[in-house]
């Protein structure tokens, strides 16, 4: 995080960036798996079963842990900065409930799809339900962000007034609000393409997959850029922090060479290369948001410090990301070595 | 569109709906993984296959159960601060603490689940074993946090409120509220009584069909390893969780019990439709001194009846009078029949035992009306804990009407979430149906055992 007036970084902003590396970790995993769902929903021409197979094999005996990010940044943002959920749960109430269905849906169809009997039709249903889910929920959790973003989700900004539609409405579907929505949904379906490129080893399925990687790859960029210029109109503060700090240059360039490359390496059939560099685009679009945003947690009144927790629970929170963390990695490492280790080594 | 239901009502039966169904999901969580690890370990212990197979199985109702309980779970998480920003608002700072350590321990929870259901083979059967017991330990590390935080909305402590704010806030002191110990307890039990009964249930009415077959033999006989010593510590547990109640929050004690006047020697109240407005529980049989004696250990110890209370403040009292004796009826069910499952298998061994239990029809059939009871007890307990802390969140702190969402038209989401759950329920007890009763892979598997000769030289009784 940027030490402020060249101060100390305060608890507070470690435990802040702590939040912002479990909804990174979130995204490229959990985002991968929900583009999956959308990678199925979209399984056309010969291999089309061969690709939602593809789908559900890479998805399995990850996807449950991949989910639990969201729940421990939302633990970790409602011990560490309390004011800051109530506020979130109050004005975003719709966009996460609707969220939250999506969740439900998508993950129970999975379990039911796996587990309910190999019958086309019982596929099919399960499927449909499964891909539905995958597509909605990262268009809502995208709209709240860009809410946020926005600020319209702040007591004192632009969704600021009487009345339900423009208290509990208005704020996510503004037109900025929506493009980060689609922009999410898109990053994911990219992720997702890029990452199973190298869960098989069949040629034909990957490139099946290095096609809609390419493609969802130039959609990142545009979809991207056109939430950037809605910005201009949606989110001035992030838009002054995104392009006016001393840093935003870098990470510009980085952002931009990240995108370059995973499209160069999936052009270029290296697998791995891609992998890192579209992981590497969507991390630094996520800590670009979240830098422009600094010291806000809620743009325009909730601050990192106003907003934190007294100093005994941060400190606890602390230790306890310490620990979990200590059984956590190794943990996590174990897992993607047991099956994901073997398509990648291929 | 809809009839008209008050903010707060709708809320509170969101968070009703959410939390019934999510709890029964959350106890098969942590009871199932128990289970699959001893199946497996019998397994590695004597090289018989139908251990293999009953892991295997078990671990596929596990798998869908998991899914949905953590999907619900995050349903939960998010509608704390969806219904109650205002005590998210109070509280958080104070006891996030066991709900940021529960995020880690269903993290590891959910990490070695997938490695145990899709690890098969690919690990080597030791460290699958040990993923096994680790979904079992993080399961029951995972309940027990989250109960934890719920004893402190029943005994707040670790804080001061000073005109109205929260300060010198200690985490470790909330979490070490009174109510933590006796209700964690109680809840664990309950998730291993609940399942170990539930699962005993249902291969007790397999064997009343078949009472040679030696996969429901050895399935009951791990069932009840489980959830028989839990059902019978219930009742114990049970005491010291009302010896709690008593001392810390005398008006659910009250309303549990159905007690109006404040007295000493006082009687324990079974049955009865309490009466609001005489101030009497009509119809109910009186026990003298039973009320004191439990409550205390004392016969002549005073009750706080419901006269202490003031009327704004007390719960619903038949529907927490009538949950509690619910709970402690279901309850009682369960230990005596696991108390005479034990007599039945008094001093026989493993493989006779399965023989002499599997052919007591009276007892399978006891067995039987016992598998829903351990879930339907706890849905008792659970509505016993919440109903009666009403009308507050935090007791004695925050009243629930203060804690409730500003935003209005929350019929909406309360309907949608039951639906939801509606749906959900009745999808996941027909996939259970199927796999229990009529999966085919049932008797191949077994016809596959049977063939290789394994049959009569490993379980000698068929």
């Amino acid at each position: 995080m940027e030490p402020k007036d060249g101060g100390r970084v305060t608890l507070a902003e470690i435990l802040a960036g702590v939040i912002v590396a479990a909804l990174n970790a979130y995204v490229l995993l959990a985002g991968a798996d929900f583009g999956g769902g959308v990678w199925d929903l979209f399984a056309r021409g010969p291999r089309a079963r061969a690709q939602r197979e593809l789908v559900v094999q890479a998805i399995g005996p990850v996807w449950e842990a991949n989910h639990v990010w969201l729940i421990l940044a939302l633990v970790l943002l409602f011990t560490c900065f309390p004011p800051v959920f109530a506020q979130l749960s109050i004005r975003l109430h719709i966009p996460f409930a609707l969220a939250l269905i999506g969740i439900v849906l998508r993950g129970s169809a999975f379990a039911f799809r796996s587990y309910g009997g190999q019958r086309d039709e019982v596929q099919q249903r399960w499927g449909g339900v499964f891909a539905g889910a995958s597509i909605v929920t990262p268009l809502l959790l995208g709209m709240a962000v860009g809410a946020v973003a926005a600020g319209a989700v702040g007591e004192g900004g632009t969704g600021k007034g009487e009345g339900f539609v423009t208290l509990y409405v208005l704020p996510w579907v503004s037109p900025f609000a929506i493009s980060v929505g689609v922009f999410a949904l898109v990053c994911f379906a990219f992720l997702a393409a890029v990452y199973l490129t190298l869960e098989t080893t069949d040629r034909a399925l990957q490139e099946d997959f290095r096609r809609r990687g390419l493609v969802a790859g130039v959609a990142v960029m545009v979809t991207g850029i056109v939430a950037l210029a809605l910005s201009r109109g949606g989110a001035e503060a992030v838009q002054r922090g995104l392009l006016g700090a001393p840093w935003s240059l870098p990470l510009h360039v980085l952002t931009g060479a990240a995108a370059v490359g995973a499209l160069v390496g999936l052009w270029r059939r290296q697998w791995r290369w891609a992998r890192i560099a579209a992981a590497g685009e969507v991390s630094l679009i996520l800590w670009g948001w979240a830098l422009g945003q600094y010291p806000y947690l809620i743009p325009p009144d909730f601050t990192i410090e106003g907003s934190a927790a007294p100093l005994i629970t941060l400190g606890l929170a602390m230790g306890a990301i310490v620990l979990g963390g200590a059984v956590l990695f190794p943990s996590l490492y174990y897992l993607f070595h047991v099956f994901k280790g073997r398509a990648s080594e291929v | 569109m809809f009839p008209p239901m008050p903010d707060l009502l709708a809320a509170r039966s969101q968070m009703g709906v959410s939390l019934g169904f999510h709890i029964l999901f959350a106890i098969v969580g942590m009871g199932m993984p128990v289970l699959m690890v001893l199946a497996e370990r019998r397994w590695l212990a004597t090289g018989d296959e139908i251990y293999h197979e009953l892991a295997q199985r078990w671990g596929k109702g596990t798998a869908i159960l998991f899914a949905v309980g953590a999907v619900s779970g995050t349903v939960l998480s998010f509608e704390l601060g969806l219904l109650w920003p205002g005590f998210m608002r109070l509280a958080g700072a104070v006891i996030g603490m066991p709900f940021s350590l529960e995020g880690f321990a269903f993290f590891t929870e959910a990490i070695f689940l997938g490695i145990y259901l899709y690890g098969w083979g690919r690990i080597s059967r030791r460290a699958h074993l040990f993923a096994g017991v680790l979904v079992a330990v993080s399961g029951a590390l995972s309940g027990i946090f989250v109960v934890i935080a719920n004893a402190w909305m029943n005994t707040p402590t670790g804080f001061e409120v000073v005109g109205g704010v929260i300060t010198h806030v200690d985490p470790i002191a909330a979490m070490a509220n009174p109510a933590a110990f006796a209700q964690t307890l109680h809840m664990l039990l309950a998730a291993y009584a609940a399942t170990g009964l539930a699962v005993a249930g249902i291969h007790a009415y397999m064997l009343l069909r078949d009472s040679t077959n030696a996969f429901h033999r050895r399935a009951l006989s791990i069932a009840l390893l489980v959830g028989g010593p839990a059902a019978v510590l219930q009742p114990i547990s049970g005491d010291l969780a009302a010896r709690q109640v008593a001392r810390y929050q005398p008006a659910k004690l009250a309303a549990m019990e159905a007690v109006f006047e404040t007295e000493r020697g006082a009687p324990l109240v079974l049955g009865g439709w309490p009466d609001l407005d005489a101030r009497t529980t009509r119809y109910a049989i009186r026990i003298p001194y039973g009320l004191s004696l439990l409550a205390y250990h004392d016969p002549h110890a005073e009750i706080r009846g419901l006269d202490a209370i003031p009327r704004d403040q007390w719960p619903n009292v038949p529907a927490v009078h009538w949950s509690f004796q619910f709970m402690v009826a279901l309850g009682t069910y369960m230990a005596v029949v696991v108390l005479w499952a034990g007599w039945v298998l008094r001093s026989r061994g493993r493989r006779e035992g399965g023989r002499v239990l599997a052919e007591n029809r009276r007892l399978m059939w006891a067995l039987v009306v016992a598998t829903p009871m351990g879930f339907l007890a706890t849905e008792a307990g659970w509505m016993t804990t919440e109903l009666g802390r009403q009308p507050w969140v935090i007791y004695g702190i925050l009243r629930t009407r203060d804690a409730v969402t500003p935003m209005p038209g929350l019929i909406v989401p309360f309907v949608a979430f039951t639906l939801l759950y509606c749906f959900l329920g009745v999808i996941v007890a027909w996939l259970l149906y199927r796999q229990i009763v009529r999966s085919p892979t049932v008797p191949e598997q077994l016809w596959r055992v049977v063939r290789t000769g394994e049959w009569s030289r490993k379980t000698g009784d068929a």
